[in-house]
């Protein structure tokens, strides 16, 4: 059974998506006392893996989903295409949607993340045809 | 005789005992009429979280049969769902969207309002204490009296080195 390890990530630098390439020598300044260090590609490679299970069921995504919005960092494009195409595969729209707007909410001040990740997304999000909560007119009350 | 006092004892303890459940049973009824409708909270429960994005379980789970055969074109191809039905799709799995949960609520003006609020009737309390309550003025308070008092200072030689005294210039009859 494939087991999901609940980690906290110390470093609020962690996965942010950014244009450019992630500087390594931030992962040089983590503040882990001992044992292996995931390195980021590491992390996006076990949570896509995660989404990526052909038959993940509902309860796996919510928990993936709940979990992934609970560490300091925004997804990156790649791990939420596989919860999109796992949202897919569970015939959950409204889900889709929901998490767009969490990854919307999850990048806070910074307001360049989110169309960087909606830009990214824009060729899975037009083969799925899950429209952002912005072409829906949800994104305001 | 102590058989007595003994029945006596259990029945005293037996008629407390009674009234106590007695009023209880009244307290209870009195109670339910003002509880409200239980929820069973051993169950999956919907919650509207930023940081819980997928709640336990969707908002609406008992559908129409509209609801139904929606629910049934969304296991089709997305594309084919048109933007109302998108929506409609979204608001059966979840109550509010992000924007509504994160809707300033003007709680603050309540807060300032009700600072004010209390802040005024604590000035009005203070205002009727000092008509009602307080005694009468002291007459040391009067400008004769304080004249009075201000020579009776100087002529004392109050801290005549470095402080009272010391400011008032005694050949002139003036402050320094």
């Amino acid at each position: 059974m494939f087991r999901v390890a609940v980690r906290l990530s110390v470093s609020g630098v962690r996965g942010l998506t950014r244009p450019q390439p992630r500087c390594q020598a931030v992962l040089a300044s983590r503040c882990y006392s001992h044992g292996k260090q995931e390195t980021d590609e590491e992390f996006d490679a076990r949570w896509i893996t995660y989404f990526n299970k052909p038959d993940i069921d509902a309860w796996e995504l919510r928990k993936g989903m709940n979990t992934l919005i609970g560490y300091d960092l925004v997804p990156e494009p790649k791990i939420l295409e596989a919860a999109l195409r796992a949202c897919r595969r569970l015939n959950d729209l409204a889900s889709a949607i929901r998490i767009l707007e969490a990854v919307k909410d999850k990048a806070g001040p910074h307001k360049d993340i989110y169309p960087y990740l909606i830009q990214e997304l824009r060729p899975a999000l037009q083969e799925l045809g899950i429209s952002t909560p912005e072409e829906l007119g949800i994104d305001k009350v | 005789m102590l058989l007595k006092g003994k029945n006596r004892r259990s029945s005293l303890l037996a008629n407390t005992t009674r009234i106590k459940c007695a009023s209880s049973y009244w307290l209870l009824l009195f109670v339910r009429a003002e509880v409200s409708d239980t929820v069973d909270m051993s169950r999956p429960m919907y919650c509207d979280r930023l940081d819980i994005p997928l709640p336990d379980k969707p908002y609406r789970d008992v559908l129409t049969d509209a609801e139904e055969s929606l629910k049934q074109k969304e296991k089709g191809p997305w594309s084919q769902l048109s933007r109302e039905e998108k929506i409609a799709l979204y608001r059966l799995s979840f109550c509010q969207t992000y924007a509504e949960m994160k809707k300033p609520t003007g709680e603050w003006k309540t807060v300032i309002g009700g600072i004010f609020f209390f802040v005024g009737f604590t000035g009005l309390v203070v205002w009727w204490q000092r008509i009602y309550v307080y005694p009468p003025r002291p007459r040391t308070f009067d400008p004769e009296w304080q004249a009075m008092q201000l020579q009776r200072m100087l002529d004392m030689r109050v801290n005549p080195i470095q402080g009272f005294s010391a400011k008032w210039d005694y050949e002139k009859g003036q402050w320094k």
